[in-house]
């Protein structure tokens, strides 16, 4: 992360360097596009934190440990597709559900849905994509994230 | 879903912010939780967003058009695939991130299946996730999910770019 903040002076500083005018007019551009995505930001971060209140670790928890590992992916993509978790959380407790026995199609139909479909997103994707194309790659990705949880099945031997 | 009117908004957003502000006062347990997760969200977001922008910012400025436009545009072929992948591999944060970044790339005349790759592979290819996730979940599964999902994204790219230039989409704002 830190490199990241190094980087970015680094270049803002090349840059005001080789043209002011330009690096100016960059950051112009830079806190228009921000402030006018903030709102949608906000109503993501409401929808979030509401959330995940309602839905919190322990009820995914329970929820993946079925012992129906047909049924279990339903539930998992179902989670994985309402919840928004960032990996450094996701992926210790899925961590956690292996040891407890999950399987690991299920996890994978959780961890895919959770980084491709985002239903809590929606408001962000929606101001870029549009409405229309925003339900179609949610979608599509669900559809990409079963397939992927049944590979995974396949490979692991869970699938019969 | 249509979007409620400014008026509505603002008046959800006022309610939450009054419903967090009482919770916390007199200590509503429900309250309080919500609030917090508020609070650890936005901040995440505030360390990569500001960040984000100035990136994007560079990028408007220095980028030439045509320069996208060869590289990652409708003919350029399998190299732009790679490179939107190697870019999404280095894109921080999450699919939020990648939005705005996607946008500029639209703007600058980038193929619409070279960016629904992008978006796709930055959902599922970061490279720091990628490293979180084979130490917890092992090698193989990593792999098998990288490579599956990566395959499926760019075939459903293709078929979803084609589909939309022919319906003459354009992206949003921003």
């Amino acid at each position: 992360m830190y490199y990241l903040y190094a980087f970015t002076g680094l270049l803002l500083l090349i840059s005001f360097i080789a043209n002011k005018e330009k690096t100016f007019r960059a950051l112009k551009i830079s806190i228009k596009r921000f402030v006018k995505i903030i709102p949608a930001f906000l109503a993501m971060l409401i929808l979030v934190s509401i959330v995940l209140f309602l839905v919190p670790d322990e009820t995914i928890s329970r929820y993946l440990g079925n012992d129906n590992s047909y049924l279990g992916i339903l539930v998992a993509s179902f989670f994985g597709s309402i919840i928004f978790m960032p990996g450094f959380i996701a992926f210790p407790l899925c961590g956690i559900l292996l040891s407890k026995g999950v399987t690991y199609m299920v996890l994978s139909a959780f961890t895919t849905t959770l980084m491709m479909v985002g239903v809590l997103t929606f408001p962000i994707e929606k101001e870029y994509l549009g409405t229309k194309v925003t339900i179609l790659r949610n979608f599509i990705s669900l559809l990409i994230a079963l397939i992927v949880a049944l590979t995974t099945g396949f490979f692991f031997g869970e699938l019969f | 879903m249509k979007t409620a009117p400014k008026i509505v908004r603002i008046l959800l957003a006022a309610g939450y912010l009054l419903f967090i502000s009482i919770s916390f006062f007199i200590g509503f347990e429900p309250g309080v939780k919500i609030g917090n997760n508020f609070i650890s969200f936005a901040l995440e977001m505030v360390k990569i967003l500001p960040i984000a922008f100035i990136l994007i910012g560079l990028f408007e400025v220095w980028v030439k058009k045509e320069t996208v436009e060869r590289h990652l545009g409708k003919d350029s072929s399998y190299r732009g695939y790679i490179w939107s992948i190697l870019l999404a591999g280095t894109t921080v944060g999450g699919l939020y991130v990648a939005f705005p970044v996607a946008y500029s790339l639209f703007r600058k005349g980038a193929g619409l299946s070279v960016i629904f790759t992008y978006l796709g592979a930055a959902a599922i290819c970061r490279i720091p996730m990628i490293i979180f996730e084979a130490s917890f979940l092992g090698v193989k599964f990593t792999l098998i999910r990288l490579i599956t999902s990566l395959s499926l994204v760019i075939i459903t790219s293709m078929v979803l770019g084609k589909y939309l230039e022919k319906k003459c989409y354009q992206m949003q704002k921003g």
